[in-house]
This record gives structure tokens, sequence and C-alpha cells, in this order.
């Protein structure tokens, strides 16, 4: 297993230097930089742009430039945000932590729903339970995360019971721990629901699906036949079959999950790696932009390298070493 | 096989497929959605009252127009409209006063903007209007008073077709390419597989983003639109063609695959001319089922102001107006827009569910 860790590993690599060395040519094709904006800025001379510009050699060719980056990089160093007036590491460090907890939180909801909703759905296949929950699942589906944020957000704003917007509440230092902590979950509400939404809608129909053909297969008909009561037929036999493919498939929704977290940051004011993306691709911050795309695939590797190895715990048929 | 089936044995798949969906209310009902959608989108110049940039900075957040059947008196008329201006009252919370001086009826078939459909042919015919101090708005005003519902029907122009020319750019390109590593095999397939797995390792609206600031934030919106569909399709290629690569490989061991080799033809000629028509089921439902992607990719951008910009609508930058939260409540008709995305996308993926169900009737919706 840990052979097939290292190999997966290793074969990213490659994939993520290419992925950056693309990156950083088409935003250096970018008309402009972050000092023309700099340039603009009379507190900053032009000396410190100078030297801003030798440091990090920006004013070398591309590919120097994105040597100079690589180098720095395998030397743990992100480079410097010029937008934020920090170290990218820094910026970036700061904002990771709310985007995985959005994203976590997020998830859990729509499994947590998804699973139930979607063997509900499947026990009662073809009744009006399984239309509604159909039609549920559709709709779901539809809404674009960003406008069910819009529409969250405009409810909160008209009835004031929840806060609209950003992580925390104005006064939030002088809370307790508990209090804190509830301010956060209360700002968290809205956010989550939207990004669980959409990926709760689409995995409880694979899960109705998944399930409704295991319900068809011998071994459903056998232990039924064996006098097994129908409640184990479900949870224990069936239930287990079904979910196994949809660990596969959690690799993928974690794509989904931080591009549609991105944006729903983006509205809601969350300070994560998706707003700070847009910050910086607004501003041009060369190396802040890097970073958080290098990030976003490595979370991306990280969750993949996750489903794999929990589909492989979870199904003894799976086997990497041999394959 | 049931009798059912056997009497349309003669038929081909894709009619019998054609037949089924015939059957099935809820796609058909998706299909005639859509096809209105389109329709009043070639039509927007007729079917909108006013111009999509025709603004009246004085009636700013105007809420939608009521329409009076009964004046003042109580008296019965034919649909009108009164006129209304705005004041401020002393908490600085716009009001507006309707004057039920003059009655404006509703009109049909008048004289208004001048406009071309379908860019061709001409005309200052709108399908509904009052007359000249009078505004009518269905839907409400934006900031500068420009009537909503013309400004929806306009941007349904950029919002509705970006979808189909990225399918059909990113589906052309997926296909092909998909297709060519599949059949090929060997270190085709294995350089189009990694470069497929580069683009994938990003979250794809981070990439999106990426790939926007590489060129100037002020484009015209003629340039933006074919930007956004050129980056979009960039971005998109990659899943379908590994996708496509799985079936391609599987069908190369075919005998018709032999026989066309056999007889000739290019590694080209037999992935476009014999694997990618197999495929042509999963093609056409997942071209369906993508097309709400390539509209959302366009309107998440133009909902940040880095799309289609302003004088021009899409429904992206339509809903931008919604962004600062604290304000739509006092004008929450600029939320209008994201009903129609939501309605368009439930249409396509009920008409993709509907031609899954119809081309293979043993899987069920949702059933991957």
């Amino acid at each position: 297993m840990l052979r097939y860790i290292l190999r997966r590993l290793l074969i990213s690599i490659p994939l993520l230097l290419g992925m950056s060395l693309v990156a950083f040519l088409f935003i250096s094709c970018a008309p402009g930089d972050y000092f023309d904006a700099l340039r603009l800025n009379p507190e900053i001379s032009e000396a410190t742009i100078r030297q801003y510009e030798a440091q990090y050699l920006l004013d070398k060719p591309v590919l120097v430039q994105y040597a100079a980056w690589l180098g720095r990089l395998l030397q743990g160093d992100l480079g410097y945000s010029f937008a934020m007036r920090a170290p990218v590491a820094h910026v970036i460090g700061s904002r990771v932590g709310n985007t995985l907890l959005l994203t976590l939180v997020a998830m859990v909801v729509a499994w947590g729903v998804a699973i139930p909703l979607g063997m509900w759905a499947a026990v009662r296949h073809r009744t009006w339970v399984d239309r509604f929950l159909g039609l549920q699942m559709v709709i779901g589906m539809s809404v674009p995360s960003f406008f069910l944020a819009l529409l969250l957000l405009y409810i909160a704003s008209r009835t004031g019971i929840l806060p609209v917007g950003g992580i925390r509440s104005a006064g939030a230092q002088s809370l307790s721990p508990v209090g804190q902590f509830l301010d956060v979950a209360a700002h968290l509400v809205i956010p989550a629901l939207v990004i669980s939404a959409a990926s709760m809608a689409g995995l409880a129909r694979v899960i109705r699906g998944n399930l409704l053909e295991v319900l068809q297969s011998p071994f459903v008909l056998a232990a039924r036949a064996r006098g097994i009561p129908e409640k184990s037929v479900l949870w224990r036999h069936a239930l287990r079959n079904a979910i196994n493919p949809m660990i596969t498939i959690f690799g993928y929704e974690l794509s989904s999950l931080l591009s549609g977290a991105a944006l729903t940051e983006i509205i809601c004011n969350w300070p994560g790696l998706g707003s700070l993306m847009l910050t910086a691709v607004r501003q041009q911050d060369l190396f802040l932009v890097m970073g958080d795309m290098l990030i976003g695939g490595v979370l991306l590797l990280v969750g993949n390298l996750l489903a794999d190895l929990a589909l492989a715990w979870s199904d003894p048929r799976i086997r990497y070493e041999r394959s | 096989m049931s009798a059912a089936n056997s009497a349309q044995y003669g038929f081909s798949p894709m009619r019998r497929a054609l037949r089924r969906l015939g059957r099935n209310p809820v796609a058909l009902a998706s299909a005639w959605l859509l096809a209105a959608f389109y329709l009043s989108a070639i039509a927007a110049g007729f079917l909108a009252p006013y111009h999509f940039d025709d603004e009246r900075r004085d009636l700013s957040y105007h809420p939608p127009t009521a329409l009076h059947v009964r004046d003042a008196a109580g008296a019965w008329h034919w649909p009108f409209v009164y006129t209304t201006s705005a004041s401020f009252d002393r908490f600085y919370r716009r009001q507006f006063a309707v004057d039920t001086a003059k009655q404006y009826p509703l009109r049909f078939w008048v004289k208004g903007s001048h406009y071309r459909i379908l860019g061709l042919v001409p005309s200052d015919r709108h399908l509904v209007g009052v007359d000249a101090p009078a505004r009518i708005y269905l839907l409400g005003a934006d900031a500068r008073g420009r009537d909503l519902l013309s400004r929806i029907l306009y941007g349904s122009q950029v919002s509705l077709s970006i979808g189909l020319a990225g399918v059909l750019i990113t589906f052309s390109l997926g296909l092909l390419i998909g297709g060519l590593a599949g059949y090929l095999g060997g270190w085709v397939d294995d350089v189009i597989m990694r470069l497929c797995e580069m683009l994938m390792m990003v979250p794809g609206f981070y990439l999106l983003l990426a790939l926007r600031a590489a060129f100037p934030p002020q484009l015209s919106s003629i340039a933006v639109y074919w930007l956004i569909v050129v980056i979009l399709s960039f971005i998109g290629w990659a899943g379908l063609a590994r996708v496509v690569r799985g079936m391609a490989a599987s069908l190369r061991e075919r005998e018709f695959v032999t026989a066309a080799k056999v007889a000739g033809c290019t590694p080209v000629g037999i992935v476009w001319g014999h694997l990618i028509p197999n495929m042509a089921s999963y093609t056409i439902i997942a071209a369906t089922l993508s097309v709400p992607g390539y509209m959302l990719g366009e309107t998440a951008l133009s909902l940040l102001g880095l799309g289609i910009q302003d004088p021009h609508a899409s429904w992206g930058n339509l809903l931008s107006e919604a962004m600062s939260i604290g304000q739509v409540q006092f004008h929450p008709w600029v939320l209008w827009p994201g009903a129609f995305i939501s309605a368009t996308v439930m249409a396509y993926n009920l008409l993709g569910d509907g031609l899954r169900d119809a081309f293979d009737p043993r899987l069920e919706a949702g059933r991957s």
C-alpha cells in the first residue's frame, strides 16, 4: 500500500510541474502586471519596485522567472504577495483553514443528508415519495450555487436570523470561546448549505440508483430468502455494496466542491482560498495566483488519494499492489 | 422482447429512442421550455419593450409596474399604467409617487427602438409598450432605470448561446482527441492522458480565474464572449476526452474497425467516421447534460465582473446587481435573472435525464 501511495505521489509531481508551468506562462502573457498598479501609488518609490523586480528576477525572460519561482518553491518559499504585502505562504496559510472548514462541513452535511434521502427514495421506488424526492433532487441540482447563495443571503438580510456574509461578527473578539465558536458556526450556515445543496442532490440520485441496482441482485434475494429481516438486508447487505462505488465519486466531488466553494466564498464574503484567488487574479498578483492554484491542486490530489485509499479499505476486492 | 418492442424493430435505435422520448412528458415539457427560451432569445428585440441600454436614471430601481384594469373611480378599462416619479423621503429612501391623472393604455405592436432579428431583419416594432412619458417595467428596473425584462431577454442571447457554443467546441475537441488516444494507444495515448490529468489537477474554477487573468480585463463584449467560450472549452475537453478514450479503446477491437482499416481509412477517418458515430447516444446525453456547466461558467465570470461588461447584458452580469446583499432587500426583483438561469439549467437536466432513459431504458436517471 505504501508503495502505491509513493508511486501516486511521484506521478503527480511532474503533472503539478507541468500545470504550474502552463499557468505561469499564461499569467505572464497577461498585459501589465502588479507593478503597474504599484507605480501609481505615490507611497512607493521607483527604487522599491526595481528592488522587487530584481529580487524576484521579474525583469528577466519568463522561463528564467519560472525557474526562479520553482527554485524558491523547492526551498519552501512560495514568494511574496505584492498586493497583500506579505509572504504568499503566510497569506494562504491564513485562508486555507477557512476553506477546509467550509468544505468539510459542507461535505459532511451533503453525505449525511444524501445517503438517507437516496435510500428512502430507493426503498419507496415508484411511489410518491420517490417522485417527490426525485423532483427535489433535480431542483437542488439545477439551482446554481451562486443564485442559492444570493437568495439565502437575501432572506437572511430580510429576516435578520443569520449573519449576512463574512466569518465573524464585528465584536466577536470579545466573546467567550463558546460564543466565538457559535459566531463562526452561524456564519458558516449559509455558505455550507449552499455548497452542500448541489452535491447533496447529485449524491442522493446516485445512491438511489446504486441501491436500486443492488436491491435487485441475487445476493439480496438470497438474504431475503433466508429470512433475514428487511432492515438488516437493507442496512447491512445492500447499503454497503451500494456505497462502495460512491467512494470513487468522492474524489471527483472534491474538485467540484472546491470550485463551488470558491464562488460561494466570494459571494458570502468568506475569507477562503477561492475569494483569495479572485483578489489575486484581479490585482495580477503573480505569486499569489500561482500559490493559490498550487494549493488547490495539492488539496485535490490529497483528496483523490484519500478516496482511493478509502476504496481499497472498504472493498477487499481492490488491491493496488498488483495493478 | 415484448410485442411493443418488436413492433418498432424495423426502426433505427435513434428513432426508437426519440419515440420513447416523445412519451416522456417531463422531458418533452423541458424541450418545449428550452425551445421557447431560445426562440425568445432570437426574437429578443421584438419581445423586449425597450432597448437593453435604454436608461431612465430618474427611475432607478423602479419596482415592477402595476398593470391596472380599474381607474381611481372604479370603472373598468383595458389594462393601463400610470406614470411614476421618484423622490427621496427624509431617510433618503427612494419613494415612487404614482400620478393617477392620466392613463397610458397597454399597446401591442408599438413603434420603439430599432433592432435586427438575428442581425439581419431590421424592425422597430415591439410586442408591448406604453406611450412615451410612461414606462412599463414588468419585472422592475435596474440601477440606471433600464427595464429588467428587456435586459433579461437580450441577456439570454449571450447566456443561452454560450452554452451551445462551448459544448460544440468542447465535444469536437474531446471526441476527436479522446477517440485518437483510445484508438492509437501507445505513446499518443499516454501523452494525451497526462495532458488531461494535468488540466484536471486544479479545481476548475481556480483554473477558470487564472486563465481569465491572462487576458486584459477590459475587452469588448464580443471578444469576452469568445474568450469565455475558448477558456471553458480548454478546461472542459479533458474530462470528456478521458471517457471517450475508454470507449474508443474498447470499440477499436471490433470487426468493423478492422474492416475500415483494411479498406484504407486513416486513423482520423476511423475515429471520426466509425468510432464517434458509435458513441452517439452517449455524446447526445453528455452534451445535453453539460450545456448548463458552460452557461454557469459564463454566468459566474460575468457575475464577478470578469465576463460580459455593462451596457451589454448577460444573465450573469444582471445578477451581479444582487451582489450588494445589504441593498437587495430594497429591490429584490434584481434576483429575477437567477430564476431564468435555474429554469434553463433544470430544463437541460431533465431533458438529459429523459434522453438517457430513452436511449437506455434499462438505466434509470442517476445511475451512472
